[in-house]
């Protein structure tokens, strides 16, 4: 079972925006959509390594502001003729605070 | 043996019968086509966006001279026939003669000239050819009087006032366009006239134009006058009968024809608006094409049988939608279904008898226009659907807002081209054939071919047909709308959508949150269009934008602090080193735009920069916007010996004035101060060259991708006109242009003659674009590094939390 922790309050993070957080793991960008849904990926594009934090976020997705690839929240997949795949990372809302995944506290084993 | 057709005129009706005889019997007949117009067949109802500029001739020539060659028409243009010979078949012009098996007359209308004291003048023109059309295209900055405020006179006050002239209509009624709307329409559409600079005066009898050598001023009975350079005369149209009144052909108020369009002579027929069949004269487009296809029929020997329908009228002027078809007089019987809101300037009226609609009058909204003609012209029983009638067919459906589904729910009879009397089944037949443009599907049916107003709901016709999957999303501004950047700019205003949730809902957007590309386009046509009410979105704006520096590969930024002018002082330069120290800035370079650049500085340091920077004066030099970014001065003559003004003081009062306003792309500027050019301001997108007399503007230059020279907008020997110029130009570019066309770009969709029309002769409307700049101003001449630097927003620019740090613990 996946442990969380408590990292900020959800008012911290701007609606079709998103906050970074340092991790273990490297930078990981955490996204709040228009219906205040929560999404923590990798903050890299596998393109060309494009701060996916500081894209534009429209729907359940994000462009990175580098060269436009369009990434799925959900899955971290690229969209259309573009292929690549972000890391994703469980995160939820409780009583309007964000909660992680514990694992980003500590390096994984294959990194 | 080919037998010999003549054909009298070239106009829209005679142009499709050629078409229709040559589909049919492509070696039947050798043709020759007598016009007294010196050109082939044009789309006339394309006149008005001639007129106000959207269209050039050359796109609605409907027949070129490739086409008749390709057919062996003989054209004899410019060559008005002046006799009829009916006992030898032969016509005459003044030039040469012709014999024929059958004749053919279209010589269409002539206008209806009021017989006032001076409708002879020069300055007095009609709204019926190119030459009339040209008339008034040249009255930008000038007085307009139009008499007539029926559809083609509103048409031509439109297009005059789009030219920028001052538009008065005169109406004889006590509304706009009474045979098609009623009172309460006509009320909305004179408002909305008003509220683009047209004057309009119901009620009003002309009793003489005033002049010496020309037109000057229109007097009406009531004593008003009205001045003006041009007066076009629009109060309707009477056949063109003189050629068959001489040749002794049965003429009443038209030429009269039998259901198969022949003439009291079985040798000659006649079509189009010079005719009159069963006691009914016709002036609207989609009749005449229907006469065409039956004589088309007659020549060749088939029975067919004219029968002219009910047709419905659009207006065609942007921004004014209005829609009319049937009877909408009150009566015994009759009942009316009535929806308002004023709110957003709708009104849509059924006139009902018998459960049946009669009659649709709508303004303002006019997308289920079709749906309820084709309920009248079926005669639908509406008993069940009632209730609910008036709110169209997406509700009845119980649909979702979707502005497909009302499109969807046109049955296959549906007619979606009313000009051509083109079905919606006729064009999913064609895409199913294989027709996967717009342009594919207009030249296989007709479909939105001639006045044009239909071609939003064709291309939605054929993307249901294509099942979503439209392989050329032809004008949409990108994949989400079908909507062009145009369209919505036009909607956002004329809907009063002032947010970006409320533009998704209301024009459709196909996706839930837009997407990169549309979402700041929305955001700056929004706070340019409501500069008051509409709050700046940062989470739509471009990563630069939204964090007021340049974002770099490895994720640094860059700073640029604004240097007013390029002028700076040891101070200033004291600061910029200290930050650079501070701040450990890798690389600290000149720009181009005269300033200083600081590059390689980490985000969460940014706002520190920020405050260290405007603790010393310092303010954003938006190096990284869709905005002012520098004005280029050189030393001008306080220093130079050759320099002829204060181009440096002119340079900081400009930027001064223009920073922190946003544009749709970025612009940049230069003042020079003598034609040396050190400022090179002939390449920036707006420049100024001082000379001796005064400053040249100029507009349009690049020195990037592309590189132009400007191109001169006017001049002027007082400084502060060339700041008032400059700033409307601006202004009108802001409130114009498409997201992301730089001023050259934009200058050759519209014209720089228009623009100059704008901003440097018309004076009220310069004034009114330096106001509407000002109050923009007003919310975004301020510093946006002092507003995000503050403490409680300082916090927001680091990590939201640092996990290495709670791991090591």
């Amino acid at each position: 079972m996946t442990r969380f922790v408590d990292i900020a309050s959800l008012e911290d993070i701007p609606r079709q925006g998103a906050r970074l957080i340092r991790t273990a793991e490297g930078c990981v960008a955490v996204f709040r959509t228009a219906d205040d849904r929560l999404f923590a990926l990798d903050d890299r594009c596998p393109h060309k390594g494009g701060p996916l934090s500081e894209g534009i976020v429209h729907g359940h997705q994000v462009t990175c502001p580098l060269h436009n690839w369009v990434f799925d929240l959900n899955t971290g997949t690229a969209q259309g003729a573009d292929e690549g795949t972000v890391r994703t990372w469980p995160v939820r809302v409780s009583d309007g605070r964000v909660l992680i995944t514990a694992d980003l506290l500590t390096r994984s084993q294959a990194a | 043996m080919k037998k010999k057709l003549v054909v009298i005129g070239a106009g829209m009706a005679s142009g499709r019968l050629l078409e229709h005889l040559f589909d049919a019997a492509p070696d039947a007949w050798d043709v020759t086509l007598f016009n007294g117009e010196p050109r082939g067949n044009y789309n006339r109802l394309m006149l008005s966006p001639v007129l106000s500029g959207e269209k050039t001739y050359d796109q609605i020539v409907t027949h070129d001279a490739d086409w008749y060659a390709a057919h062996g028409v003989d054209c004899r243009f410019g060559e008005p026939v002046v006799h009829i010979d009916r006992d030898a078949r032969v016509v005459h012009s003044n030039h040469s003669s012709a014999p024929y098996d059958a004749l053919v007359i279209a010589t269409g209308s002539a206008p209806f000239i009021i017989p006032v004291p001076g409708k002879d003048l020069p300055g007095v023109v009609a709204y019926r050819d190119l030459e009339d059309t040209q008339a008034m295209m040249a009255t930008a900055g000038k007085d307009a009087v139009v008499i007539g405020g029926g559809l083609l006179g509103l048409e031509a006050a439109a297009g005059m006032a789009a030219q920028g002239a001052r538009v008065t209509v005169i109406h004889l009624m006590g509304h706009l366009m009474e045979r098609q709307l009623d009172p309460a329409a006509g009320y909305l559409l004179q408002k909305d006239l008003e509220s683009r600079g047209i004057t309009v005066h119901c009620k009003g009898a002309t009793k003489a134009i005033l002049g010496e050598d020309r037109a000057e001023a229109v007097l009406l009975e009531d004593g008003t006058v009205y001045p003006a350079d041009l007066v076009c005369m629009a109060v309707g149209i009477r056949p063109e009968t003189r050629i068959a009144v001489d040749a002794h052909l049965e003429v009443e108020r038209g030429i009269v024809v039998d259901d198969a369009l022949r003439t009291s002579d079985p040798h000659i027929f006649a079509l189009g608006e010079c005719v009159e069949h069963r006691g009914q004269l016709f002036g609207l487009v989609a009749p005449l094409y229907d006469q065409a296809k039956v004589l088309a029929k007659t020549l060749q020997d088939h029975a067919a049988e004219f029968r002219p329908v009910q047709t419905a009228t659009k207006l065609k002027v942007t921004g004014c939608d209005l829609f009319s078809a049937g009877d909408f007089a009150e009566g015994e019987g009759r009942e009316d279904i009535v929806f308002r809101d004023p709110g957003r300037g709708i009104y849509k009226r059924l006139v009902l008898q018998d459960s049946r609609i009669i009659g649709v009058v709508m303004y303002g909204e006019t997308g289920d226009g079709n749906w309820f003609y084709g309920l009248m012209k079926d005669g639908t029983d509406i008993a069940d659907m009632r209730d609910t009638l008036i709110f169209g067919p997406a509700f009845l459906g119980g649909a979702a807002p979707d502005p497909m589904a009302a499109v969807a729910a046109l049955p296959p009879e549906a007619e979606i081209c009313g000009c051509n009397g083109v079905c919606k089944g006729t064009i999913v037949q064609a895409v199913q054939n294989g027709a996967a443009t717009l342009d594919a599907v207009r030249s296989c049916t007709k479909a939105s071919g001639s006045c044009g107003t239909c071609t939003g709901l064709v291309e939605q016709v054929m993307a249901l047909t294509l099942g979503g999957a439209v392989v050329s999303a032809p004008a949409g501004m990108c994949k989400c709308t079908d909507h062009s950047h145009e369209d919505v700019r036009r909607l956002i205003k004329s809907m009063g959508l002032k947010s970006i949730p409320a533009v998704m809902q209301e024009l459709g957007w196909k996706t839930v949150g837009g997407c990169h590309s549309c979402r700041p386009a929305l955001n700056f046509y929004l706070l340019a269009e409501w500069p008051l009410d509409y709050r700046d979105d940062r989470q739509s704006r471009f990563v630069n934008e939204r964090n007021h520096a340049n974002i770099q590969k490895d994720g640094t930024y860059s700073v640029v602090p604004r240097m007013w002018g390029g002028v700076t002082t040891p101070a200033e330069l004291r600061a910029i080193a200290d930050a650079a120290e501070k701040y450990d800035v890798p690389m600290v370079k000149v720009t181009g735009g005269q300033r200083i650049d600081l590059l390689g500085v980490r985000k969460e340091d940014l706002p520190h920069m920020w405050a260290d920077l405007n603790a010393a004066g310092l303010v954003s030099g938006h190096a990284y916007s869709k905005g002012l970014r520098t004005v280029k001065t050189c030393v001008g003559k306080e220093f130079c010996r050759v320099g002829t003004q204060d181009s440096t003081g002119l340079g900081i009062k400009l930027e001064k004035l223009m920073w922190g306003s946003w544009t749709p792309h970025k612009l940049k500027l230069g003042v020079s101060g003598c034609p040396r050019n050190c400022a090179e301001a002939t390449c920036k997108d707006i420049g100024v060259v001082c000379v001796d007399s005064g400053y040249n503007i100029s507009i349009g230059g690049a020195a990037g991708m592309e590189v132009r020279e400007t191109e001169h907008l006017a001049s002027t020997p007082s400084e502060d006109e060339a700041i008032a110029i400059i700033l409307a130009v601006t202004q009108l570019y802001r409130e114009h242009a498409r997201y992301l066309d730089r001023i050259w770009k934009w200058m050759n969709k519209v014209d720089l003659d228009w623009i100059r029309a704008q901003v440097v002769d018309d004076l009220d409307n310069r004034r009114a674009l330096v106001e509407r700049f000002e109050i923009s101003q007003s919310v975004y001449r301020r510093d946006p590094w002092a507003d995000l630097s503050t403490p409680s927003e300082t916090p927001k620019w680091g990590p939201l939390a640092d996990l290495t740090l709670e791991a090591a613990e």
